[in-house]
């Protein structure tokens, strides 16, 4: 149990009615690293992701985190579980301030109940600030007035703020411009030297290369390659991608199972 | 994350507000403007409009709707509406009154009072779990509310026709008022508790090196509020008096408004409005605080069919019928909330209710009939929504939706 990885997937399968989106995807990822999910667009990526944060409950195999199988029913169950996520899509509401935004369902108050609403600004100003995130005008202006890119900032701040294990980002680079892309991806790098385990989703292979230690590459749902990222090359990560050749490199961690 | 000195000068605010204006944030000056023009149009036609009395007539009649409201505006923040609060303050009003019937029962006037409020609260509860665990449309489930309420309160009432109130509790309820010194005493807790509260939430966040408005700014809103406070209770004192629901919706509108601003529940209910996946997957238990929501606007309802009934003296079949229901939504959306969920405040609905009640006193004393006061508080509504659509449309232009 001891070596056991910090999050590991086994045989996880997903049907949305007739739709497999995963099917018998195995993966792990262990403390201090790195590990980029590529795919196509519908290869299964965001599920995947979801079903470990409790947005969706897996059709079939089981989630273990350091070896102990857990049921993530809820986003609540994930957080508990030291999981943070920032999401592809609808992550953040248009009609609140950053501030609550970056604390919604975990929201500071006082004895009595009431909102610590100075507290939280203070800390959500010292981790935007950490991050260097620093076009944001106020973080007490609703996030529907922000760029794409800032917002995206701001929901990587949110799960970077809650000391998390595992940290799962679902293309956080997508909408964001050179020097906003440079920041995230230097986050991502110091979370893995920080000993926390990161699952990157990422369309942009010179991205992927850049940060990951491993990359897993999804097909149709199913899991076709998994590649070190030392040895691989992008022409075998895109053949992956694109005709589901199965690589022979075998994982550092012996992730597969069956 | 700027503070910047020239934002700490009233000048500098002043431009700022200036700018958010000329981009569409009006807040509450169209309000305040339609009330003026009320005001001014209805004087030069009746003569007896701007009369103490006449005032103080006007706050009472818009007492129910503006309770009422106020719990609509919860459903509408989380993007919801609810079409039964009509009959449902007409169901507590009927329990109210039939509990309360000299029939030598002797029912304490308290445990009927919580009766009908509790009833609110669980037909609210029954609406919540039916919209949130067999995903219902709130609009349909309330709309068979709406109907079945409305038979509930037909087969209480029965043959009677109509059902007196005698309990002087009850009846006191909207026929109390309070003297002078009372109201002034009330008044200057009102304005203690206020003032404090905002210097204390200013020295926090200057302990804390966050950016403050500047010192006069709040000077100007607490004189703003003892001006406008100040005006009423002499106005009223100089006829009846401040009546005693004032206090009463006051004490509501405080704590809902603090439950909005300051508790979890509250961020959780304008981020539902905003997103629901994005509270969902935040970890917030939706389904329940959607369920307090209608639990919260049937409760409320309740209370305003305990008003209207005490204002009325009686309850008959039309209870909670009428213009009740149209009047609390228009009130609402008058106010500043959005249909469409996620913004809005308490105030909104006390504003609103407030415009509503002007203008149907007003039409009353000019001797027009139902007719004309539903085409005009229609004309209101949407000429309200009107300045709210274009508004955000200027928000958008702006960049500041
Ligand atoms: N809630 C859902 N209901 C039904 N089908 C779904 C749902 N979510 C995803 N799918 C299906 O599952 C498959 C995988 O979708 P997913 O969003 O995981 O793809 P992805 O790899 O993240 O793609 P992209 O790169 O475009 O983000 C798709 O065929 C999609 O249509
Ligand atoms: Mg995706």
């Amino acid at each position: 149990m001891t070596d056991a990885p910090l999050l590991e997937l086994r045989g996880v399968s997903k049907n949305f009615g007739a739709v497999q989106a995963l099917k018998d995807v195995d993966m792990t990822i262990n403390p201090g690293e790195i590990v980029a999910l590529v795919g196509d667009n519908g290869s299964g990526k965001s599920t995947l992701v979801k079903s470990v944060a409790g947005i969706h409950q897996v059709s079939s195999g089981a989630i273990l985190l350091n070896g102990e199988p857990f049921a993530i029913r809820s986003p609540r169950d994930s957080a508990d579980l030291g999981i943070q996520v920032v999401y592809q899509d609808l992550a953040l509401a248009d009609n609140l301030d950053v501030v609550e935004n970056m604390f919604l369902g975990r929201e500071q108050t006082n004895k009595l109940g009431k909102l610590d609403h100075n507290g939280m600004e203070c800390r959500a100003l010292e981790v935007l600030d950490q991050l260097a995130v620093t076009t944001i005008r106020s973080v007490r202006q609703p996030v529907a007035s922000l760029s794409g890119g800032q917002r995206q900032s701001v929901a990587v701040s949110k799960a970077v703020m809650w000391s998390a294990k595992i940290v799962l980002l679902d293309e956080p680079t997508a909408a964001l411009g050179v020097e906003q892309t440079r920041h995230v991806l230097d986050l991502v790098l110091r979370l893995g030297q920080q000993g926390l385990g990161v699952v990157l989703i990422s369309h942009n292979l010179h991205d992927v290369f850049e940060v990951a230690d491993r990359i897993v590459a999804l097909r149709l749902g199913q899991k076709v390659a998994e590649l070190d990222r030392r040895t691989a090359t992008q022409t075998e990560v895109v053949e992956a991608i694109t005709f589901g050749r199965v690589s022979s490199v075998p994982g550092q961690s012996g992730a597969t199972t069956s | 994350m700027d503070v910047g000195p020239e934002r700490n000068s009233l000048l500098a605010y002043a431009r700022n507000w200036l700018v958010g204006l000329r981009s569409g944030e009006l807040g509450v000056l169209p309000i305040i403007g339609g009330l003026l023009l009320t005001a001014v149009v209805f004087q030069s036609l009746n003569d007896n409009y701007l009369t103490p009395g006449n005032l103080v007539n006007l706050v009472s009649q818009g007492a129910a709707i503006s309770t009422i409201a106020m719990g609509l505006v919860l459903v509408l923040l989380i993007g919801e509406i609810d079409l039964s609060v009509g009959y449902v303050s007409g169901v507590a009003a009927v329990i109210l009154a039939q509990m309360l019937l000299p029939d030598g029962s002797d029912l304490p006037t308290g445990f009927a009072l919580l009766a009908a409020v509790a009833a609110g609260m669980s037909i609210g509860a029954l609406h919540g779990l039916l919209i949130t665990k067999l995903k219902m449309p709130s609009f349909v489930v309330t709309l068979a509310g709406l109907l079945a309420w409305n038979g509930v309160v037909l087969m209480i009432i029965g043959s009677q026709g109509s059902i007196i109130i005698q309990d002087r509790a009850v009846v006191s309820l909207s026929g109390s008022y309070l003297t002078p010194d009372v109201a002034w005493a009330f008044f200057g807790i009102l304005m203690v508790a206020y003032s404090i509260s905002l210097v204390l939430a200013r020295r926090n966040r200057m302990s804390r090196n966050l950016a403050v408005e500047p010192a006069a700014l709040l000077l100007l809103r607490i004189v703003g509020l003892a001006l406008v406070a100040g005006t009423v209770v002499s106005v009223a004192n100089l006829s009846r008096g401040i009546p005693f629901v004032v206090v009463l919706i006051t004490v509501l509108y405080v704590v809902l408004n603090y439950v909005l601003t300051n508790t979890r529940f509250g961020v959780w209910v304008y981020s539902i409005g905003g997103s629901i996946e994005a509270a969902r997957r935040a970890g917030i238990n939706t389904d329940r605080v959607r369920i307090y929501v209608f639990m919260i606007a049937s409760s409320m309802a309740a209370i305003g069919g305990i008003i209207l009934a005490s204002r009325l003296r009686s309850v008959d079949s039309n209870v909670g019928g009428g213009s009740l229901l149209l009047y609390s939504i228009a009130a609402a959306v008058i106010g500043g909330t959005s249909l469409f969920g996620g913004r809005g405040s308490a105030r909104s609905a006390i504003l609103g209710a407030l415009v509503i009640a002007s203008i149907d006193n007003g039409l009353g004393l000019l001797g027009l009939g139902s007719g004309q006061k539903f085409t005009i508080t229609g004309l209101v509504l949407l000429a309200a929504v009107a300045v709210d659509s274009l508004s955000r449309y200027g928000r958008i232009q702006a960049g500041r939706s």
